[in-house]
Order: C-alpha cells, then structure tokens, then sequence
C-alpha cells in the first residue's frame, strides 16, 4: 500500500531534479510518437539538440526565443501564484504589441532614452489594463477568469487584425497586413551585432530577478502569496484580497504585454497578425516547469525555447515535422505536474492499510 | 435594416443555426457531464482537435463514417482518461492539467496528420455525411428545407441530449454522478468509488467532446484543417455555466450561440462595407464572456467542483 504523506518543507535540490527529470521523460514520452512516424529517434533528437545549442549561432537564436518566454512565463508564474487563471498571455501580448507599434512608430518622436521607457511602460499598461478586465469580472460578479481570458485571446487578435487593415496599417507595405515599423529611436538594440538577439533578454532577466525579490521580500508579496494558499484565511486575517488580486493583474498582465514590446522593439521591427506562435500558452508550460519560481522560469525558458529553435532545425534537416516541439512541451507540462507530487508529498510504502 | 430582419426568414439561415450549433451541443454536453461529477476539463479544445483529426482520418483510411464517430470517441475518452488520471486520484490541479491535455491532444492530433501526410498543397477530402432524405418532413414548407440540409450527424447529437438527460434525471447512476459532483463524502458511504465515477464520467464526456470535433470533419466539412476549432471548445465551457449544468439548456444554449454566430456571417455580407468584419467575428466570444458573466453570481456550480478527494479525508 502506497501512502502519500504532506512534506512540511520541499528541499530546493528536490524541486530542480523533478523539473529537469520532466523534462527528460518529456523527451522520452515523444521518442514513442517519434518512433511510431518511422523517423529515426536519435538521429532526431541529436539534431535537435545541435540546432538548440550545437553553436554560438544556435546558442543566440535559442536566448532570442527564450526572451519572449520568459516574459510570459513570469507573467503565468506570478499570476498562478496567487491562483488567478490567466490563461490570457497570448492576447495581453498582442496588446503590448499593439501598443509598441502605436506610440513607437512614429506618433510619439523623442531621443530613444525617453521612447525606449515610454514604449515600454505603454505596452505593460495595455497588458495590464487587459487582464484586469476578467479580474474584475472575477471579483464583482464571481465570473471564472479562465474561461474569460481564454475567449478574450481570440478578441484580441481580431482586433489587432481590425487595426492592421486600419489605423496602424503601413501604407509602404504590399499584401499581407502588417503595421507601420517602429522609430529607430524605440528600437531595443542588438546584444551582439550581426545576430537576432536583443536587449529584451536583459530585460527579461532583470523582471525575473525583481519580480523574485518582489514576491519573497515584500509586504504585498506575502500578500499575493497568501491570497494563492488560502483567500478564505487571507480574507479573514484581515488582507485586502482584492487589491492584491489587482495588483497581481497589473503584474501579470504587464509582463506579458512587455513580451509583446519586446518582441517588436527588439526583434521583428513591426508588428504582424502572426507575431506570437503561442508564447501566451507556452508560458503557463514555463513556468509550471520552473514550479512558478521567477527564478527558475529563466532556465525553463531556455529549455522550452532550445526545444522549439531545436526541432525547426531538426525539422529542415530530415523533415520530421517540426509539431514534435509541441509534443515535448506538452508532455513537459503533464510530466512536472506528476513530479510534482513529489516535492509536495513523501512517498511511504505501508504494509497495511491502516485502520 | 429590412434586411437585417429578413435574415430570420431564410431557411438557409436555420439551418446553418442547427449546423453550427451541432458541435457544441456535443461539446456542452460533454463539459456539463465532467463538470457535474465535479471535474472541470479545459482539455475540451484539444479533445475536439483530437476528434476531428482521428474520425476523419479513420474514414480516409477505409473505415465507414460511423465507423469514423466511433474512433473519435474512443480518442476523446483515452484523453478523458489521461486527464482523469492525474486529476481525480492523483489530485492535480483541474486548470493546469486541462490546459496540458489541450496542448498534448492538439499536438498530437497536428504530429499524426503531417506524418500521414507530409506534403499536401490541398487538404486530401473524404466523402461526408450526406443530407437528410426525409420522406414525409422534407416536403414541409420552410421545416423541409431547414431539415433537408442537415445529417444524420446532428439527429445524433439531439439524442444525445436526450439520453444523457434521462441517465442524469433518471437513473441510480446518474443520481451517483451527480452526487460524485456534489458530496463525494456521501457517495463512498453508499459504498461507491468516487474515483471510477469520475473517471468515468471525465471519459465519457470526452467522448462527447471529441463528437463535437469529428461533426466538423465528417459532417460540417470533408477534411481536416489546422486551427479549425478556433476556441469552439473554450466557447462550451462559458456556455456550460450559461446553461446552468443542464442537458435541456445546453441544448438551448448551443441553438442561441448557433443563431448568433449564423447571424453575423450574414450580417457580415450586408454591413460589410462600412463596419470592419472583425467586429462580427468578435460578436460570438463577446456574448460568450458577457452571457458567462451574466449568470456567474446565480450559478449554481456543482459544490465538488474542482476539489479533489481523497479517501478518508476531509
């Protein structure tokens, strides 16, 4: 008979061997589709894992995916934190992205010290502004927030497909819809000259650090993760659980929005209906993998986007169809959630059942 | 404006609404079933990718198109049962692992169909199911038309409505799912195992679901298409709230959402000019969020929902 007993404290070791060993069952689990296509698994997975890491050129495009990945994957983790469902990353990046493009390609002109902030700040504002919506529908009328921030993914998109083919349309370009490139001057310069990689990784890399300080070290960071343990307790201790949930929406909501501004200022330039491949939703995979530590979603980041730059090249190499990526993912999420258990539970092997 | 009105007296029209609504009363039912033994399964978006995917490709590899519907409900339940697995006696979080299952059975639906077809230009196509030859109703005035374009496909999912109201209304094991949902407590003390019922009832609704997908392929449309549900299953879930946990309400819910969504495709070709179409394209998830927020503060959820169980445990 097999028992599980509540630990009291998780060691930290343990928490990082569950997240790495997911990941490698993950990769294991795909080997069975991967062998049952009849491609060869090995050659596959090693040419994967050359086209993720094989080079310094590989290395880069890897950090450049990771970037926007972990922008929502903090945004998941923060929000998931406190047990607010926002399953809305994808569409409150579209928004930041919006927003990149409307005050950074041209309406707003100043030297880049000032439009770089401004652009910024203005897509975490319109993120932020998205996801209070559902919050408040959560906290006014008891809506579940999953099912509203799901739905409103799809609004967005139409509505920056609307503004695409209007307002922030570039009249230069011919045929498919794109807007208007952003200033130089809003422009995230290049890391490293001659490769895709930007100083929205930098950015990245701080928000994790100060979002971990914020939520270990401070008033309201205790607030939000209390609110997640136990809102009935929180409430009765006497805790506005409502301005905590807000705040938690500002955070959230504007992390992702950055992954919008960050994509555009920093890597693309201009903004396309199809800017994101589902870094909303590969967020929440990021940052179950980093068990919601802000920390932790740097590296799983990494991982997750090494999996993808690894299968795209895997994918021209031998033609296995690059979906594979998708499939690690998913078996990553399903993996984590399963070894999770062992870092919150012991694993006790009874004779009996007791009585 | 006239005719913005004249839309309702098209029979096309009509039957569009029953055509449209068909896979969410798949879906609804499905959710509703889950979410009464107290499981929510936001797995439903992949679970309709999955059945649409397998019952097609069963039918383009020989089988007949019954033979497809039954491949994509045992799709729908084997992913019913991954998700039943980890969430009712492993406990795992509803909402994360819902999400993953979504992600597992869509990339895997996406993986099978480039293997099986690697470079295609078009679609490969299957023969769907055929309208109905109605003897007496089709030469009705207006209900003829309305009926003559739908399959046998959509008379399948109105009887669903029916027996899974019946088994939930009636019968000692729709009282032990509906209990499973609401006391669990209660059910192991009439000596009943929660967790097969969950399970089960988590299996079944994912059948359900997967219907829902294989209606497109095998019924709406004739092949499979990436990113062809398009929220259609997240749209259940709001809707399964909207009709209060209810096989009659879902089958009304569907309709209701079916005759929107029928009604800005027309509306669309009217004001197309002046209004930009996304605005109607948008109209469905809005009446979704607006009818979810709606009725949030009188639902009636399931008291179980989403709380795992554990023997022996309060």
């Amino acid at each position: 008979m097999i028992r599980f007993v509540p630990r009291e404290r998780t060691p930290v070791w343990l928490t990082v061997a569950v997240s790495v060993g997911a990941g490698l069952v993950a990769l294991l689990l795909t080997a069975i589709p991967l062998a049952l296509s009849g491609a060869p698994v090995f050659t596959a997975f090693a040419l994967m894992a050359r086209g993720a890491a094989g080079d310094g050129f590989a290395l880069a495009e890897t950090l450049t995916r990771a970037t926007p990945l972990i922008f929502t994957g903090l945004a998941a983790a923060v929000a998931f934190r406190a047990k607010l469902w926002n399953i809305g990353a994808e569409g409150q990046l579209y928004a930041g992205a919006l927003a990149t493009v409307v005050l950074g390609a041209g309406l707003v002109e100043a030297p880049s010290y000032v439009l770089v902030p401004l652009v910024l700040l203005g897509a975490a504002a319109a993120g932020a502004a998205l996801l209070l919506v559902p919050v408040l529908f959560k906290t006014r009328f008891g809506a579940d927030e999953v099912v509203v921030t799901l739905l409103m993914n799809f609004i967005v998109l139409l509505f920056v497909q609307m503004m695409l083919e209007g307002p922030v349309k570039d009249e230069m370009a011919l045929g498919w819809p794109q807007s208007a490139p952003v200033l130089d001057e809003a422009t995230l310069p290049k890391l490293v000259a001659g490769l895709r990689l930007h100083w929205g990784l930098v950015l990245a890399v701080v928000a994790a650090v100060l979002l971990h300080v914020f939520i270990s070290r401070t008033v309201w960071g205790f607030r939000i993760r209390a609110v997640g343990e136990n809102a009935r307790a929180a409430r009765y201790a006497g805790l506005p659980v409502g301005k905590a949930m807000a705040l938690v929406g500002i955070l959230s909501g504007g992390l992702a929005g950055l992954a919008g501004a960050s994509e555009v200022a920093g890597l693309k330039g201009y903004l396309t209906a199809d800017l994101s491949p589902g870094f909303g939703y590969a967020g929440i995979v990021v940052a179950t993998l980093a068990n919601l530590s802000p920390l932790g979603v740097v590296p799983s980041a990494i991982f997750i986007a090494g999996v993808f730059v690894g299968a795209d090249s895997m994918s021209r190499a031998i033609g296995v169809s690059n979906y594979l990526a998708d499939l690690v993912v998913a078996f990553s999420l399903l993996s984590v959630l399963v070894g999770g258990l062992l870092t919150r539970f012991r694993i006790v092997f009874v004779r009996r059942e007791p009585a | 404006m006239l005719e913005a009105l004249d839309i309702f007296t098209q029979a096309n029209f009509w039957a569009a609404t029953l055509r449209i609504a068909t896979p969410l009363i798949f879906g609804v039912l499905g959710a509703l079933l889950c979410e009464r033994a107290g499981v929510l399964n936001l797995g439903i978006e992949g679970i309709f990718v999955a059945g649409a995917m397998s019952g097609w490709l069963a039918v383009y590899l020989g089988l007949p198109l019954w033979g497809g519907v039954a491949v994509a409900a045992f799709t729908g339940a084997l992913f019913g049962l991954i998700h039943g697995v980890l969430t009712v006696p492993l406990g795992l979080s509803q909402h994360v692992t819902g999400i993953g299952v979504t992600l597992l059975a869509t990339s895997v639906a996406y993986f099978g169909y480039r293997v099986a077809f690697p470079n295609v230009a078009t679609p490969p196509r299957i023969e769907p199911f055929a309208p109905l030859d109605l003897p007496l109703l089709g030469d009705l005035p207006f209900i003829g038309p309305i009926l003559g374009q739908q399959t046998a496909f959509t008379v399948f999912a109105f009887l669903c409505v029916g027996v899974v109201a019946v088994v939930l209304a009636r019968t000692p094991l729709g009282l032990a799912l509906r209990a499973v949902g609401d006391n669990p407590e209660a059910v192991e003390a009439q000596g009943l195992s929660v967790v097969a019922l969950r399970i089960g009832a988590v299996m079944a609704g994912s059948a359900l679901m997967a219907l829902g997908g294989a209606f497109l392929t095998l019924s709406a449309f004739n092949a499979f298409y990436f990113g062809m549900i398009n929220g259609r299953g997240w749209v259940c879930i709001a809707l399964t709230v909207f009709a209060s946990w209810r096989p009659g309400k879902a089958l009304l819910g569907a309709l209701l959402f079916g005759a929107l969504d029928a009604y800005q495709l027309r509306i669309q070709t009217i004001a197309g000019g002046v209004v930009p179409s996304q605005i109607f394209l948008m109209l469905p998830y809005i009446v979704s969020i607006a009818a979810l927020v709606l009725v949030a503060r009188r639902a009636d959820y399931p008291r179980a929902l989403m709380k795992p169980y554990f023997k022996g445990q309060r």
